[in-house]
């Protein structure tokens, strides 16, 4: 079986739905999967890129979607570069990445080769045999440092989507994510493999003006992080959409987050995933409660859950093949990867807690930021929050919370949310969870992969 | 500054908040006679921090650790009064 020729994702796409009526959308251009048949966004024909290592490095997704499409299976690795990447990151990701050619829409890094790549498909003649089994690199965003080099197939990208998923041609996929981002990227793949077309994000749009832009297009099926949403559904424009399907990962999924979606869209299929870089995705879980059935570890099939230490560990074709430059992989002796997302049993319910770094530990006890922003989260008032530990003489640290509210309060009336607000908490959560104090915030900052920002 | 009043509004605030019965307030009494447990004393730290924009137990390296309610009270005034002399 391992013999067969290499396939690619031009030719698993092209079989998945006929090409003129699937389209990449975006901002700034809309694309015809078709015109990739009769040329090409590449400066360069593809034999010269044959076997080499590449580094996609373009401002916007349209054409970094494009140069994907063209180089699988010709290229030997294609390195995917985030639109945030630090200039700086360049040189050390070009190195580890062994790089041979910067795919690109600007010449902003000193490799072997540049080509150029847009949006625009010009008519040329383009052979595209599949010679290579790609092996496609992710970076992962560490809050300081380089970022990891995580390396996966196209197999490994696709695993979960043997039908466990809403596929279907026809479908209009989307996401708020950045689809050089795992996240993102697993919504483009099940666009192209699936048969359907997919509405791209622009860093240049507002929310509402993404919102628009996708509901236009007809938009299906769309996924985001609980802060896209929690944004989205401050956004007006949220109901110029109708998609079938909504679905949210990255974070962790709490109860009101689910119930808002729920309401907003009454009929749509609603689901959260758990998925990582590095683990892949493990599960979707569609019956619209936080966290996930006590029975999913431990079970046959294609995804081995374990619960070792309180942390979430998983065994799958999904997972990573690991990180390029030597960086040690975190999978324990049984290639379990361990995600470091630390879980509780409840009643029959494994319930996400918030990571193993992020714990505050309050004159002896712990508090997950997570646990406590849920349980804010839940009141009526509130759209979002961000709990954080301060520094107290007392207790070493005492637990504290910005929140954004729906409709903004002052004076009076803002005292008397706080108030309510922790009662709210202290209704549900063990005394040293309930935060000190809450200040109420205009925002919060969603850092580029879509994620609270928790700064240390 | 913050006033002596300010200070005890906020301690009566959480005794409540927490259901602690909190014992008559006066200077001599230990902090520790007063009903609060350490978690009242640092929310109350941590909301006297917002009033005031600093903690006067960090600010001050040689400050010692109150003992009475008075010598808590204390802290806070001549703290917030240095703040408004700086």
């Amino acid at each position: 079986m391992s013999q067969r020729e290499p396939t690619s994702l031009w030719q698993k796409l092209s079989e998945a739905g006929p090409l003129c009526e699937r389209w990449l959308y975006s901002a700034e251009a809309n694309v015809n999967l078709g015109a990739l048949s009769r040329g090409s966004s590449l400066g360069a024909p593809l034999d010269e890129l044959r076997g080499a290592s590449v580094l996609i490095a373009a401002r916007d997704q349209l054409p970094a979607a494009l140069a994907l499409i063209e180089l699988d299976g010709i290229a030997r690795r294609i390195v995917l570069c985030p639109p945030d990447l630090a200039d700086e990151h360049l040189p050390s990701v070009i190195a580890t990445g062994e790089v041979d050619a910067v795919v690109g829409d600007r010449c902003a890094a000193k490799a072997g080769r540049f080509i150029p790549c847009s949006a625009e498909i010009v008519p040329a003649h383009r052979v595209r045999r599949a010679s290579e089994r790609t092996e496609w690199v992710l970076l992962t965003s560490g809050t300081t440092g380089a970022p990891k080099l995580t390396a996966h197939t196209l197999c490994s990208l696709s695993t979960a989507m043997a039908g466990r998923d809403p596929l279907g041609a026809g479908a209009v996929w989307s996401t708020f994510y950045d689809m050089r981002r795992y996240g993102g990227l697993q919504i483009f793949l099940r666009a192209m493999l699936g048969g359907g077309s997919m509405v791209l994000s622009s860093a240049t749009e507002s929310v509402g003006e993404f919102l628009a832009r996708a509901g236009a297009q007809g938009v299906t099926h769309i996924s985001g992080t609980p802060s896209h949403w929690r944004r989205a559904l401050m956004s007006t424009s949220l109901y110029k959409m109708a998609p079938r399907y909504v679905r949210l990962s990255g974070e962790i999924a709490d109860q009101a987050i689910l119930d808002h979606l729920r309401t907003a869209f009454p009929d749509a299929d609603i689901a959260h995933a758990f998925a990582s870089t590095e683990a892949g995705v493990a599960f979707a879980v569609g019956d619209g409660l936080a966290g996930f059935p006590a029975e999913y570890v431990g079970r046959p099939g294609a995804v081995d859950l374990r619960v070792v230490d309180g942390s979430l560990r998983i065994k799958s074709g999904g997972n990573a093949l690991g990180y390029l430059g030597g960086i040690a992989f975190p999978h324990d002796e049984d290639g379990f990867v361990d995600t470091g997302d630390m879980v509780e049993l409840r009643d029959g319910r494994y319930d996400f807690v918030g990571r193993r770094g992020g714990i505050i530990n309050i004159g002896g006890q712990k508090v997950h930021p997570e646990e406590v922003e849920a349980a804010i989260n839940r009141h009526p008032s509130v759209r979002m929050s961000l709990v954080k530990a301060r520094r107290n003489p007392i207790t070493g640290a005492v637990v504290v919370a910005d929140v954004v509210v729906k409709s903004p309060a002052t004076g009076h009336d803002a005292d008397a949310l706080k108030g309510e607000i922790l009662e709210f908490c202290r209704a549900t959560l063990a005394r040293h969870k309930v935060p000190a104090t809450i200040q109420f915030v205009a925002a919060l900052e969603v850092g580029a992969a879509g994620k609270l920002a928790r700064h240390a | 500054m913050l006033a002596r009043s300010e200070i005890v509004a906020v301690v009566e605030q959480v005794a409540a908040e927490q259901s602690k019965a909190l014992a008559p307030l006066t200077d001599q009494l230990g902090l520790l006679e007063t009903g609060l447990d350490s978690l009242c004393f640092a929310i109350i730290v941590a909301r006297l921090e917002d009033r005031l924009g600093f903690d006067p137990f960090n600010a001050a390296e040689d400050t010692d650790f109150p003992v009475t309610v008075g010598d808590f009270i204390r802290l806070y005034e001549q703290a917030s009064s240095g703040d408004v002399a700086a």
